[in-house]
């Protein structure tokens, strides 16, 4: 299984990083940038290049919710569900989301990998409640309506 | 010169004297704390607040990790320290699956201690906890239980910091919080030795020795089976406290008729192998010496280190002696002795050690699919027996095992201390080479419970270099000098600190090995036959039973294990 996996990126990363155990955290993200999740082959070959258990690692690796062993889709969606935009109907926004896009609480990526959906506790932006991210770019004032057509963009993207 | 400098616990001024914490210094003035994530072996976690203390500002600090200045006040036993304690047992029990009478641990457990010592009479928090203990099967050495664990991390401290094994660490976060191997693994899978250290530390019944009792009893009632039966050396010097004798006394000759009443057909001493393994080691170190054999030569007794060896440094295997441990020695004598009679012959090993039980269940020791050891049982399962069948221990009369594996050497009875092996195995050299006296081998820097034991001894114009190691953390850094390049001829491993004494199967108390080793340097010097050469069973056996077959009877090769 990891004999297949090219781990060009991961040697990248721990080179850029001093190969150092101490900069664990820094590794992780850096290699979840490239990949949008931490693939598991990265796991058995981080620890021997660093001499840390596998164990550590994904005692690390779980204690941030940040990081992922689950693939992310190409866009992974944040939805604000921070007190401000809960009473300025995030739900609903939330809902269309998961509705239009066949995903659910315990289903956050679609299928063809396009799309994840995830909620967040606040992204900052309270005044421009309900707000969602998308990658890097932040949505103001969502509804439903506007959801749709923010995917129907994405899609004709590709 | 500096001045005496001194703090004040419950109004009682005490001396500090170099301690670490505030816990040290209480325990001078006689007040025991409690606690669940203290252990003075490994590194301060402060996690279980149980050894919360309160200063004369009212103001709580943990006493583990709370560094003693002077003229600090502090206060051990307050009103508001009682209630909160009781508020984390209350918290802690609220998460526990507390089915104590059917638990291994029952009587044996910090948290039921704690509960009693604190007055608990209810928990008003519905209980979340649920038993994991049929989730993962795979280990033959350990049975873990999530819904028993505290997450005091003593497991997982030990793991890392003591065996450098990393088998298991904490995952997630909060209330999901649990033990984990990496992924959640099967325990077999992860790079787990066996070695039962984090049963041994768990204070509750989250960790503990898998129990193969009721194979054990099932043979003993067949009529059609021989049941026989070999107790390892450290066994007699632990078994003592729990059945109302002292930790440290060796009470072998009551273990051997407490067997016999339970129904044993035929009782050994595993001393007797560890005297074969003496003569088979010294010959292999002389042979490797003499002819340039790879060295340096590494021992081969301890099954948590051939599995550490397999998975963390298999360039080593070659080092090490292929002599089979003592425990298989034994198994595939009793198991040839008995190979054309009728009647089936189940041998049982009673052993300090968890993994011995995965030792057991080696393909290597298998002879047409039958294991030359049927199964291994702890001294921790051996005191359930023994109380399971009624016997008031310490009232038995002591008897002798049977031959023809009947008389064993002082050589042999150390195996169980770290520093055993190679004294022995002086005792051989010794002899062979120069007139160096008993007192010389037991001088020459082996003894003691450092982890790391290193000497040089005279041999014919070369001066050896020794090592004896106990517990994995210090053999790794042993092997990382050795793979370093420098040069070692000699090197003992064992898993557990301080050698089989303080193995995971035995009961745990703190401070046990240092009792535990004395009373088998004491056996050893009741025992007119001191090394194994001049065992004159020893030489019967190989006369009598071994002939030429020594390669097929006591050796054993293993062999580098390919990742799936």
């Amino acid at each position: 299984m990891s004999s297949s996996f090219d781990f060009t990126v991961v040697d990248q990363v721990l080179s850029a990083n001093n190969n150092s155990s101490q900069y664990i955290i820094a590794i992780l993200q850096d290699i979840q940038e490239h990949y949008r999740y931490l693939p598991r082959e990265i796991v058995p070959y981080l620890s021997e290049k660093l001499g840390m258990s596998e164990a550590k690692i994904y005692s690390i690796a779980t204690f941030y919710e940040n990081f992922s062993f689950e693939p992310k889709g190409k866009y992974v969606i944040k939805v604000c569900d921070g007190t401000a935009c809960h009473v300025r109907h995030s739900t609903p926004v939330l809902e269309a989301l998961w509705k239009e896009l066949g995903l659910s609480k315990e289903k956050h990526t679609t299928d063809d990998l396009m799309f994840t959906v995830e909620t967040v506790s606040c992204l900052g932006a309270c005044g421009l409640a309900p707000t969602m991210m998308v990658n890097e770019q932040v949505y103001a004032a969502m509804t439903p309506e506007k959801v749709l057509a923010v995917l129907e963009e994405l899609r004709g993207r590709g | 010169m500096s001045e005496k400098q001194y703090m004040t616990i419950d109004g009682i001024p005490v001396e500090i004297n170099g301690e670490k914490n505030i816990l040290e210094l209480c325990q001078k003035i006689g007040v025991k704390m409690p606690t669940f994530c203290y252990h003075s072996d490994l590194s301060i976690y402060g996690a279980c607040r149980m050894c919360m203390v309160e200063n004369k500002w009212g103001g709580i600090e943990a006493a583990c990790s709370t560094p003693p200045r002077a003229g600090m006040e502090i206060k051990t036993n307050t009103e508001r320290l009682r209630r909160y304690r009781k508020n984390i047992l209350e918290l802690l029990l609220a998460n526990h699956c507390r089915d104590c009478t059917v638990c291994e641990n029952n009587q044996k457990c910090k948290l039921q201690d704690l509960a009693m010592r604190f007055n608990i009479e209810g928990v008003r928090f519905p209980n979340r906890a649920k038993s994991t203990k049929n989730d993962d099967t795979s280990s033959v050495c350990i049975v873990r239980d999530a819904g028993k664990c505290i997450l005091c991390g003593d497991c997982v401290r030990v793991c890392n910091e003591i065996q450098n094994v990393g088998a298991i660490d904490f995952a997630h976060r909060g209330s999901k919080m649990v033990i984990s191997t990496a992924f959640g693994k099967p325990l077999a899978e992860s790079p787990c030795v066996g070695c039962g250290q984090c049963a041994a530390v768990c204070p509750t019944g989250a960790i503990v020795v898998k129990n193969n009792i009721k194979c054990v009893w099932e043979a003993i009632s067949n009529p059609n089976v021989r049941t026989s039966v070999q107790i390892a050396p450290a066994v007699r010097v632990a078994i003592g406290k729990e059945l109302k004798c002292q930790d440290g006394e060796n009470v072998m000759g009551k273990i051997v008729a407490a067997l016999r009443r339970m129904g044993f057909d035929e009782i050994y001493d595993t001393t007797l192998s560890a005297d074969l393994t003496v003569m088979e080691e010294t010959a292999e170190f002389i042979e490797r010496l003499e002819n340039g054999g790879k060295l340096p030569l590494i021992t081969s007794c301890c099954p948590g280190w051939i599995q550490y060896a397999e998975k963390k440094h298999p360039e080593f295997l070659e080092n090490i002696s292929t002599c089979r441990s003592p425990m298989q020695m034994m198994g595939s004598l009793v198991k040839d002795q008995n190979k054309d009679k009728e009647q089936k012959m189940f041998h049982v090993a009673i052993m300090p050690c968890t993994a011995k039980k995965f030792e057991a269940s080696r393909p290597e020791f298998m002879k047409d699919g039958e294991p030359d050891v049927d199964a291994v049982i702890t001294t921790q399962e051996l005191i359930l027996m023994i109380k399971e069948s009624g016997l008031v221990f310490d009232e038995l009369e002591p008897e002798a095992v049977d031959m023809p594996f009947g008389t064993v050497s002082g050589a042999g009875v150390i195996f169980g201390v770290t520093g055993g092996v190679t004294e022995a195995v002086l005792r051989r050299v010794s002899e062979s080479k120069s007139r160096a006296s008993l007192l010389q081998a037991a001088n020459a820097g082996q003894r003691g419970m450092e982890g790391i034991k290193e000497f040089y001894l005279p041999y014919g114009d070369r001066q050896l270099h020794i090592a004896v190691v106990s517990g994995l953390g210090n053999a790794e850094r042993v092997l990382l000098r050795a793979s370093a390049g420098e040069h070692f001829d000699f090197i003992e491993i064992m898993a557990c600190p301080g050698g089989c004494v303080n193995g995971g199967g035995q009961p745990y108390f703190s401070n046990a090995k240092e009792a535990r080793s004395k009373g088998l340097y004491e056996a050893d010097r009741m025992l007119s036959i001191r090394r194994s050469q001049e065992n004159p069973v020893v030489n019967s056996v190989y006369k009598k039973i071994i002939k030429d077959r020594a390669h097929e009877l006591l050796h054993v090769h293993y062999t580098a294990k390919k990742d799936d």
